[in-house]
């Protein structure tokens, strides 16, 4: 029936060891799968591809002008992952993005990392997302990155590395909360039983990271808004699904209005202060006074506000240095630098282009290696080598010698695999993971984060933008379920 | 814990209200298609002359005689209910009810959110398949989805400040279209005062009636079909829900929340012309406008009423004198308010 047939295929599939037998963690909900009515599952999946459509969780995509709206496609059967495992990845998580707080907050105070060469000064003065404008600026508590949403991913040798580290404005936590929500509304028996550790608080620790960097002085409650670009914005059902959950107002930069270095917005009764802005436009367009001077979508004076310590931006704009793949490579040095500890999380080996020997390596082997533009996030400007054209390769080959700051390089890694339904029987997909990190007093990691999933088969590109779609993903919160009494 | 009550910010105040027009405005033109395709039923010739009021009601004409030219059934049906170049066709209503509805997601409740989406997917759909036979049924579900939405709304929105905007946006929307139809349908009716009282106008005004959900009430309050009684009906009563001066008075009251003014002062500019408005209303007397002129009267009051939105728009809209290039969502919505129902037919 629906697993008849299923193959591994030679990747760790996270559901079936290499024997093909089902993992301690997962056998549980096999059982409940196959004990279903036969066609169950497929009427589940349809209910709720309905459910999303009629719910409006839509994304919009750029470059698409036929179907701009389309929804992010969701398949049933979750991933697992054990609860000792997931310990260690909060750990791993943890320990990363407080090295990379630290790391920040040096490169605009000082600079001690590059003075003692650990990390060339020329990749910092060359990454894109380097913003000047920012130096000497104290955030509040010192955090820069308060969100952030890390893409993990699991190697067919088991391991799991770090792939990206999205600290700027990563997005996604919306569907891993609508996620298990349609999990439950459409398939509410496959949660009996086992202890899958709850999503839900993230709004509520999301406020309250938010409401924990106000500027001193503001009152008890301050008030706090998320800024969208708008309802055009490829996310925009993130941030309106956000800014209810929380309860909190939704702004456009136009609802905005910097005076005398303190922020308003306007409303029906005349103007009133804004204390933190959670805000998800990049940092380009924040500021046209500041930074790009055509953006629209921003607010001017906004810079000089938060600079003057009035307003609290999350995440802190020029955060995004860290987010440069060069910089990516140095993050192992980084951790031992600030924190004196091993990584706990594995980087990918990454390959440099600057370097020149290591891009001698790289244009030799375009067809085994996955290369990267150093600034794109969404799966754009990247090549995947052994699923490319001997054209494509030339022309990155092109790019990379006009620009080879700007491109890095990695082994095309074998994803892990999780059994989706495809048609009316199961087949392995890719998947990667993106944990959110929350970051205001102290750190917390959410149970779980997306699972994305790259629906073609043998895709390996996970991206919404390039027909990826999504799982929920459950964190077990025992070592091992038990089995309950039929 | 309570938390301080929250402030609206202006531009939601805006979408809210233009998001409650558009759906009351999508309903009324699925009103208007579904009372003339059963009205023509009775009706023994020459078909045409039905159909080109409604155009006139939606004050639409230039555009459809631009791209649709002929009044047919057909053609007037799709230009109101599905073209996507008629900015009120139900199709354009809805979107743009369902884009305002979604640049406010996180101030209407999720319930009416859902509501307004399957109302677009909807009608989508049905622009998609277009099938004759099934278009009154696709009418009647329109207008039951917009009344279903009305009651959601009650039902699961903070009855708030929003809410008052809503509610404000409804009830002018409605006044609006109360005036209109009865502008258009009086003007055909009553060439001269002379030609009434033949089977044929009793059903048409019937008609008229039923195009604003008000036949039964008729009945009940009025009795027999005069169009006096008929004018005074829709213009002038208190307690039918589409009569102007009903609608008026509940946009007063809106408006009053809103702003918190006490009893006996006036702080707005749109106050002040709502409260004259009410007052004029009031004291009609609808024999002396018949006399003098329906269409002069019933002219002035869209004038009026258009004057409302605009110091609505100043008032709380756009407070603040804005040096950028706004989005230009209510700029347009405003202009295609504004068009008037340019001139019965000759």
């Amino acid at each position: 029936m629906l697993f008849d047939s299923y193959q591994t295929q030679g990747f760790h599939d996270e559901m079936f060891d290499a024997q093909g037998n089902p993992r301690p963690e997962a056998r549980l909900l096999l059982e409940t799968i196959q004990s279903l009515e036969e066609g169950q599952l497929l009427r589940s999946q349809r209910a709720a591809e309905r459910l999303l459509l009629q719910m409006g969780i839509t994304f919009n995509v750029y470059g698409d002008s036929a179907g701009t709206e389309r929804i992010f496609p969701f398949d049933l059967i979750p991933r697992i992952v054990r609860a000792d495992e997931w310990e260690w990845i909060e750990g791993g998580l943890k320990q990363r993005i407080h090295a990379l707080n630290s790391f920040i907050y040096d490169i605009y105070h000082g600079q001690k990392i590059l003075k003692d060469k650990i990390i060339p000064e020329e990749v910092i003065r060359s990454a894109t997302f380097y913003r000047p404008q920012c130096e000497g600026i104290d955030p509040p508590l010192g955090v820069w990155c308060h969100i952030t949403g890390t893409d993990l991913v699991r190697h067919n040798d088991g391991q799991i590395y770090v792939l990206e580290d999205n600290l700027r404005v990563p997005s996604g936590v919306s569907y891993v909360l609508e996620n298990r929500d349609l999990m439950k509304r459409t398939f509410p028996s496959v949660f009996e039983g086992l202890q899958v550790r709850p999503v839900a608080e993230y709004p509520d620790k999301l406020l309250e990271t938010l409401e924990a960097i106000a500027p001193p002085g503001c009152s008890d409650t301050p008030t706090v808004v998320l800024l969208t670009p708008g309802i055009y914005n490829s996310a925009y059902f993130e941030h309106s699904y956000l800014a209810r959950q929380m309860g909190i107002p939704l702004v456009e930069g136009r609802d905005l209005t910097v005076e005398d270095k303190v922020v308003s917005m306007q409303t029906t009764k005349g103007l009133r202060r804004v204390d933190v802005i959670y805000r998800r436009i990049d940092d380009d367009f924040l500021d046209p006074e500041a930074f790009r001077p055509d953006s629209l979508l921003g607010v001017p004076g906004l810079l000089e506000a938060y600079r003057a310590g009035n307003v609290a931006l999350a995440n802190a704009p020029g955060n995004g240095v860290a987010d440069d793949k060069v910089v990516y490579a140095y993050v192992p040095d980084i951790i031992r630098y600030y924190l004196g500890e091993d990584p706990i999380l594995q980087n990918v080996p990454t390959f440099l282009c600057w370097k020149e020997t290591e891009r001698k390596h790289v244009l030799q082997n375009l067809d085994k290696l996955v290369v990267k533009a150093a600034n794109e996030a969404g799966g754009y400007g990247m090549l995947v080598g052994p699923h490319s054209t001997a054209l494509q390769r030339e022309q990155f080959a092109q790019k990379i010698e006009a620009n080879p700051r700007n491109y890095i390089a990695q082994p095309t890694l074998a994803l892990s695999t999780v059994p989706t339904l495809i048609e009316d029987h199961m087949e392995g997909r890719h998947v990667d993971l993106r944990p959110y990190i929350l970051f205001g007093k102290d750190i917390h990691v959410m149970a779980g984060g997306l699972t994305r999933v790259a629906l073609r088969k043998g895709s390996l590109v996970v991206n919404s933008s390039q027909g990826g779609g999504s799982k929920d993903t459950w964190v077990l919160s025992t070592a091992a379920p038990k089995a309950v009494a039929r | 814990m309570i938390r301080e009550k929250r402030q609206l910010l202006s531009r939601v105040a805006d979408s809210v209200y233009w998001m409650a027009r558009y759906v009351e405005r999508a309903e009324n033109v699925a009103r208007f298609i579904g009372v003339n395709l059963h009205l023509q039923l009775d009706l023994p010739l020459a078909p045409a002359h039905q159909w080109q009021p409604l155009i006139d009601t939606s004050g639409d004409t230039e555009i459809f005689k631009e791209k649709w030219g002929e009044t047919t059934e057909e053609n007037v049906i799709r230009f109101l209910a599905f073209d996507d170049q008629n900015p009120n066709s139900i199709f354009s209503c809805l979107r743009f009810a369902r884009e305002n509805a979604r640049s406010v997601r996180e101030t209407i409740s999720s319930e009416m959110w859902e509501q307004i989406n399957s109302m677009y997917l909807q009608i989508q759909l049905q622009r998609a398949t277009r099938q004759h036979d099934a278009l009154p049924e696709v009418l009647r579900s329109i207008r039951l989805s917009c009344h279903m939405l009305q009651g959601i709304t009650e039902a699961t929105m903070q009855h708030d400040e929003a809410w008052n905007f809503l509610r404000l946006g409804r009830t002018m929307e409605r006044a609006d279209k109360t005036s209109r139809i009865l502008d258009v349908k009086y003007f055909i009716l009553l060439p001269s005062p002379v030609n009434v009282g033949t089977p044929y106008d009793d059903l048409h005004w019937a008609a008229v009636l039923k195009s604003v959900s008000g036949f039964e009430i008729y009945r009940k309050r009025r009795g027999r079909i005069t169009p006096l009684d008929i004018v005074e009906f829709l213009v002038t009563d208190q307690e039918f829900p589409r009569a102007i001066r009903h609608c008026v008075d509940l946009a007063g009251e809106s408006l009053r929340e809103i702003t918190g003014t006490p009893a006996g002062a006036l702080k707005y500019p749109s106050e002040q012309l709502t409260d004259v408005l009410r007052g004029e209303l009031a004291n009609a007397r609808m024999d002396v406008e018949i006399r003098t002129g329906l269409h002069e009267y019933l002219d002035g009051l869209q004038t009026k009423m258009n004057g409302i939105g605009e110091s609505l728009n100043q008032d709380f809209f756009v407070l603040r004198p804005d040096k950028r290039p706004k989005s230009s969502q209510s700029q347009v919505q405003g202009q295609s308010q504004r068009q008037k129902s340019e001139g019965a037919p000759a």
